[in-house]
């Protein structure tokens, strides 16, 4: 039998050359992917993924994962199955050439932080 | 106000809480997979942070620190029922006890959030989300597991079976129930027991399992008076060695 200094495991009477079976297919859990959204109208971030065997229980996994240690408003999950995402293969797609730049979006960032700080000072 | 009626009814609500806390949180390291095992040990601190919260009440009764009274009584000074202190068995046994047990303890503080005793009636509100989730946690699991697989069923089945009596026993009335009833502390244990079986019955339903019989009924009582199970005086031991090494450890 294993002697463990946690009382929890000598209980448990394992025999010494006891081995773990190791998982079948079957007890692999689908996974989800979790967005989680800090207050009402704030965009919804993905934060992470968690193993689950229906939405429900995501939502259940999400909130303890993510949801336990930040303020939250909101959580979704989507099947990671569902999600269909473009092929790093075809990263050359995303490049620019120098000419485009003016295309680049670099200055709405800046804009939304100007337009905050100006409110804020107003009220 | 009768305050030994008021104590009475917080020890058995502190007792329950920190023991099925603990009990629960024997499982952490150990849960069937890491998401789960998270979730089950997070919600059993949630419990022993509730049991805290009225051991405070206690104290402002004037009995003595929280973890004094928590950590140096022997067995039969504690006033769980016996259902909290049972082992948890199989991880189908430990849901199960974690659904019956959390939708009671979500109705009674919904009960007290109306006490005419305001201290309680005020942690019964602070900790009413608290609540929500754990039985949110609690029928989406024997939902999903009553209605999965045989196997699955069979175990779920059994185990509300072994912990029906048990968990009975929650509602085993005090000396002072008609006091706390005309005082409008509390409406009562059987008021209890009769909203518990209302809700849990279409959730099992949902689950497709079975109650028992209602002539295989026997409440387990006792535990409210100090009778125990053989297996509360370990449990104290365990939950109780450091604070008996070390009074004044902290972490």
């Amino acid at each position: 039998m294993i002697k463990s200094l946690d009382p929890r495991v000598t209980r448990e009477k394992i025999e010494e050359n006891n081995l773990i079976a190791p998982l079948t297919p079957m007890d692999n859990w689908e996974t989800y992917e979790v967005f989680h959204q800090k207050k009402r109208g704030d965009q919804h971030m993905h934060v992470g993924i968690v193993h689950a065997p229906n939405p429900e229980m995501a939502l259940l996994f999400g909130k303890e994962q993510y949801g336990r240690r930040n303020i939250t408003a909101n959580i979704w999950v989507v099947k990671t199955a569902h999600v269909f995402a473009s092929e790093y293969d075809d990263a050359d797609m995303f490049e620019t050439t120098p000419e485009k730049q003016y295309r680049e979006a670099g200055g709405y960032k800046v804009m939304d932080k100007i337009n905050k700080y100006k409110k804020a000072n107003k009220g | 106000m009768n305050t030994t009626a008021i104590k009475e009814l917080l020890y058995k609500m502190a007792d329950d809480l920190l023991i099925i806390g603990h009990r629960n949180s024997e499982w952490t390291g150990l849960g069937p997979i890491l998401e789960e095992d998270i979730a089950f040990s997070s919600m059993a601190q949630d419990k022993i942070g509730q049991s805290q919260a009225l051991f405070q009440l206690l104290h402002e009764l004037g009995e003595q620190e929280p973890d004094t009274v928590a950590f140096t009584r022997n067995a039969k000074q504690f006033h769980n029922a016996q259902f909290v202190e049972l082992p948890n068995g199989d991880y189908d046994f430990s849901l199960m006890r974690h659904f019956l047990y959390d939708v009671a303890d979500q109705l009674r503080f919904e009960m007290l959030a109306n006490s005419s005793y305001e201290p309680l009636a005020k942690v019964a509100r602070k900790i009413k989300g608290e609540l929500k989730y754990h039985v949110f946690h609690a029928n989406t699991w024997i939902v999903k597991l009553g209605s999965a697989n045989e196997e699955s069923k069979a175990r779920m089945q059994n185990a509300l079976n072994d912990a029906w009596n048990y968990a009975l026993g929650l509602f085993e009335e005090g000396e002072y129930e008609t006091i706390l009833i005309s005082e409008g502390v509390f409406t009562g244990e059987a008021d209890l027991q009769h909203r518990w079986l209302e809700i849990i019955t279409p959730t099992l339903t949902k689950a497709t399992l079975t109650l028992p019989h209602e002539n295989a009924w026997e409440p387990k009582f006792g535990g409210r008076l100090g009778i125990h199970t053989e297996y509360l005086d370990p449990l104290v031991d365990e939950m109780s060695e450091v604070f008996r090494v070390d009074p004044n450890a902290e972490w």
